[in-house]
């Protein structure tokens, strides 16, 4: 059988889009629409399951199959497609509040256990479907509706705790920048097991330019730190470079440092140690940030550890025969000429 | 040590024939007493009795020992007719130790044998149990015929040679007293010995401690002749066929396992443990050959959201639990009952609010069940009656599922669960297969697939599983559009949604069996149950009916929707009798929707109702 032939406009669905104009959630649907188009895998086989938010709309423009659950739950249920249907792809979409607020725990649960799920995390700092409310994500101090003196929540850095989860695949795109999204998501889909992409998603009527320090014409030149596999993490032009100082990814001059000293980039190492330590360069996208693939390695995907126990089971027992089940646990015949004494 | 039984004639001791006897094992929870009680029970089972049995242990894994809340019982009736409930009151008690005595001895009828392991009678274990005096040395078991073992000497004696060392040694306890009592009863012997063999068959040391134990205990009974009468209970005339002995975690568990291989699914189940529904999980994970996934999830709301997923997939889908835990899946159940798949879901009810009473029964999440759930969003309601009935509930549960796309919630509870009774095996390949039809082709025109057209009949939407062609759509927890399923906020179209899921479930009225009446139309009482009250009822009713009186009862199983029948039969009795183990929540709904004045028995007791209650009752309204 051919693979088939798609354009982005396969697909897409005939349900109106309805984010906010300008918003980034319309450039990820188009990356996703065409980095699947060029994939060639019958559209069928994928399944999209959303929680709540502004980013849980996605499964509705996807002409696939899809569900637009409930809030934070969605790699639960799409925990239960996979472990049951092997032959599907499987896709998680979420934001910074229905992943690692109301549904954190699924998250870190589903990375420890390396569903084959694809979890795409808009992270726009804010929550947007509630008209603007801080979210686990905001940087301290920040005024909202519900911080009008500034919040005094701690945020959370969605890389670190990823690895801190132990996820198998961990990394960071940014809306706007569709090439380096369609990279990620073809990593993602390669990989075995769960892989996670936050992606910097702008929400410019609640949270505009959050992200601008590594979006900005001028301020990008500066702060984004491109991690590429196996070449030194330079940035800055090459005017600055990471180093491993004490433990810490750390920014150095290039200038001052011997080549040789610099972190050359591996998302592949077995310990999570120093991409967790690249993902704590900067705690949110305030300075220079790493973009990219932190991590990548190879481990037991929950699903297909499940599904091996089934074969084998039914190997070593034979295919299930419900005459032998509800006599398994000894049994004793009464005679029809028994009168019982 | 003798090794083995002694067979000499046990003339010197009267045997007396008995039709019922009740008997319960209580000691230490770490003294095996549920081991003991299940084995006399299979043992039981295999000589032909009926029976009926109710474990009661406590919350905590190892309470302190010799403590009042660490005494775990075992309570079970055998007969030689048909019995219905585990007994009210126990006709033979065994105590451990001092705090089992203290926690038991009230329920112990008059004249009833009291077997005591009087070595633990010491001034440490009497004074954990609460006692100032000895009961063995004042008068406060006068009125018992007590049997005075010092089983810790007997057991270490009976085991010295087997191979078993210091805290191993007082283990097989259980098993001598396990013994003594199949003297006392004339069990038979080999199936217990047979059952050590196997189950502990990696340790033989084990094996030959427990058979040394078990037969010390019988010829202890034989050769000093512990007591002077023996009682015999002779084999029930229970229907000719292969039975099995089972309780209700385990029947429903198969159950699940039986609709889907009818169906021609694949069984998930996604749950999170919990008491007492935990043993379903236990149950189901060992039934991989049969293609079953259980998943234990991250928290019980992670299991019904995977349950929806592989519902949503094809499987047949299962997420069980107990009170709290259905609390957490609330959300979940409505977005299945939105989406309109299919999902089993099991509350295996327990007493609460909150933490509660968790290894105790009740009947107290039947409003909840009903109605515990945000927005308009009735589901089908069923409830087993007895631990057999929990395999034909379950295969009931998915019938209804599968055939009208819907969320169905089984309800159990622990003493339903845990407790057993003998089950005449049905042929499997008697029961009927659950036909299951995926969509596969497009039911819109020009080849659209609209995933919320309703069967004309059932009105169930059809089932289009990811991974087949042409048929990509999307669901969700937000209103649709009839047919289309695409979102909607119209207001007509909210109210015909509304209408059609709840007509939908109404209609699955004329998709049940009827209610059935036992004891004749003109009685002048009925008795309406529901749940594991059944046996309790029946033995209940048939002892009013023994006494003269004109009783009769029905038990629902189907809570929503109700048999079309119920009101027609309700209307016909002046007097309505509704007995549950809540605060009377089937009797508000009786009364709210046929206009009776029903009278409750209510009893949230941790226990289940003695017989002797609801007779009790009966008595007082004819």
């Amino acid at each position: 059988m051919t693979a088939p032939s798609y354009t982005r406009a396969d697909f897409q669905t005939d349900q109106e889009v309805r984010w906010c104009p300008g918003c980034g959630d319309y450039t990820i649907l188009a990356s996703v629409q065409q980095f699947m188009a060029e994939l060639g895998r019958p559209r069928e086989e994928f399944v999209f399951i959303s929680g709540i938010g502004c980013a849980a709309r996605f499964p509705y423009y996807m002409n696939t199959y899809g569900m637009h659950s409930i809030h934070g739950r969605a790699p639960a249920i799409a925990s239960g497609i996979a472990i049951t249907r092997p032959d599907l792809s499987v896709w998680v979409v979420s934001g910074d509040g229905d992943a690692l607020s109301i549904g954190g725990n699924h998250l870190i649960h589903t990375l420890r256990r390396n569903v084959n799920l694809k979890i795409l995390m808009f992270n726009n700092q804010i929550y947007g479907l509630t008209k603007g409310q801080y979210s686990p994500t905001s940087e301290t101090g920040k005024m909202t509706k519900s911080s009008p003196f500034g919040s005094v929540d701690y945020p959370f850095n969605p890389v670190s705790l990823a690895i801190g989860a132990e996820a198998s695949f961990v990394a960071r795109t940014i809306d706007m920048d569709r090439k380096h999204t369609q990279e990620m998501l073809q990593a993602a889909y390669e990989h075995k097991g769960s892989a996670f992409i936050e992606i910097y998603q702008n929400c410019n009527v609640f949270n505009d330019k959050a992200f601008i320090q590594v979006t900005g014409k001028e301020e990008r030149v500066h702060n984004r730190v491109n991690l590429e596999p196996g070449k030194p993490i330079v940035f800055d032009g090459g005017a600055k470079a990471v180093i491993m100082r004490d433990g810490q990814a750390t920014v150095i001059d290039s200038s001052s440092v011997d080549p040789a000293a610099i972190l050359v980039h591996d998302p592949g190492r077995p310990d999570p140690a120093i991409a967790f330590a690249l993902s704590r360069l900067s705690h949110g996208p305030y300075g220079p940030t790493p973009i990219g693939i932190f991590r990548n390695v190879t481990r037991p995907a929950y699903d297909d550890e499940v599904n091996r126990q089934l074969d084998e089971a039914k190997e070593k027992m034979g295919k299930g025969d419900l005459a032998k089940l509800i006599t398994s646990g000894g049994t004793w015949t009464v005679d029809g000429s028994q009168n019982g004494g | 040590m003798a090794d083995e039984i002694a067979t000499a004639d046990p003339s010197q001791t009267e045997t007396q024939s008995l039709d019922k006897v009740v008997i319960r094992f209580a000691g230490d929870s770490g003294d095996g007493m549920q081991v003991a009680g299940a084995r006399f029970t299979h043992a039981s089972a295999l000589f032909g009795n009926d029976l009926a049995t109710l474990p009661s242990f406590p919350a905590e894994i190892r309470a302190p020992a010799g403590t009042l809340p660490g005494v775990s019982s075992f309570q079970v009736q055998i007969a030689d007719f048909d019995i219905l409930t585990a007994g009210d009151a126990p006709d033979c008690l065994v105590a451990m130790n001092p705090a089992a005595l203290m926690r038991n001895l009230q329920d112990l009828v008059q004249g009833g044998t009291l077997i005591i392991n009087t070595d633990t009678f010491d001034e440490r274990n009497l004074a954990k149990a609460g006692y100032q005096t000895n009961p063995l040395e004042d008068d406060s078991l006068e009125g018992f015929r007590v049997v005075r073992v010092p089983m810790d000497n007997l057991t270490k004696e009976a085991v010295k040679d087997t191979g078993v060392s210091g805290r191993s040694v007082l283990r097989s306890k259980n098993f001598f007293a396990l013994g003594l009592l199949a003297w006392l009863f004339h069990r038979p012997t080999e199936p217990t010995i047979e059952w050590v063999g196997q189950k502990f068959s990696k340790s033989p040391e084990v094996v030959a401690a427990n058979v040394a134990a078990f037969k010390a205990g019988y010829n202890f009974g034989f050769t000093t002749e512990a007591t002077k009468i023996t009682f015999e209970i002779k084999p029930a005339a229970l229907n000719p066929g292969t039975y099995t002995n089972v309780n209700g975690n385990t029947a429903l568990a198969w159950g699940l396992i039986t609709a889907a291989e009818k169906a021609g699914l694949s069984l998930f189940y996604g749950t999170y443990p919990i008491t007492p529904a935990s043993d379903i999980l236990h149950e189901l994970s060992r039934h991989k050959n049969f293609g079953v996934r259980t998943f234990q999830a991250e928290d019980e709301i992670a299991g019904v959201g995977a349950a929806i997923g592989a519902a949503f997939a094809g499987h047949l889908a299962v997420t069980g639990s107990s009170g709290p835990g259905i609390a957490l899946k609330s959300e979940g159940i409505s977005l299945a009952f939105m989406t309109e798949l299919p999902l089993i879901v099991i509350n295996v009810q327990r007493g609460g609010p909150s933490t509660g009473l968790p290894t105790k029964p009740e009947q107290s999440d039947l409003l909840f069940s009903l109605y515990g759930r945000h927005g308009e969003a009735p589901i089908p309601v069923l409830a087993a009656q007895s631990p057999s009935d929990a395999f034909v509930m379950a295969i009931e549960a998915a019938r209804i599922a599968l055939k009208y796309m819907t969320p169905v919630l089984l309800l159990s509870d622990n003493y339903v669960a845990n407790g057993s009774e003998p089950w005449l095996l049905p042929d499997v390949d008697d029961i009927p297969n659950i036909d299951v039809e995926f969509a596969e082709h497009p039911n819109g025109p020009n080849g659209t697939f609209l995933p919320y057209m309703r069967n004309v009949d059932t009105f169930a939407r059809p089932w289009a599983v990811p991974g087949t062609k042409g048929l990509e759509h999307r669901i969700g927890g937000l209103e649709k559009e009839a047919i289309t399923g695409n979102i909607s906020y119209n207001p007509n179209n909210h109210q015909l949604m509304t209408d059609s899921r709840a007509w939908k479930v109404a209609n699955i009225a004329n998709d049940i069996p009827l209610m059935e009446v036992a004891g004749g139309e003109d009685a002048e009482l009925l008795v309406l149950g529901w749940g594991s009250t059944f046996g309790t009822i029946q033995a209940a009713a048939r002892r009013a009916r023994f006494e003269g009186h004109k009783v009769a009862t029905t038990h629902l199983r189907y809570l929503n929707p109700m048999p079309n029948n119920l009101g027609t039969i309700l209307h016909s009795y002046d007097r309505i009798l509704i007995p549950e183990m809540n605060t009377g929540q089937l009797l508000k709904i009786i009364r709210a929707e046929f206009l009776l004045d029903a009278v409750g028995l209510n009893k949230v007791a941790g226990e289940p109702f003695k017989v002797a209650e609801i007779a009790e009752k009966i008595m007082e309204m004819v």
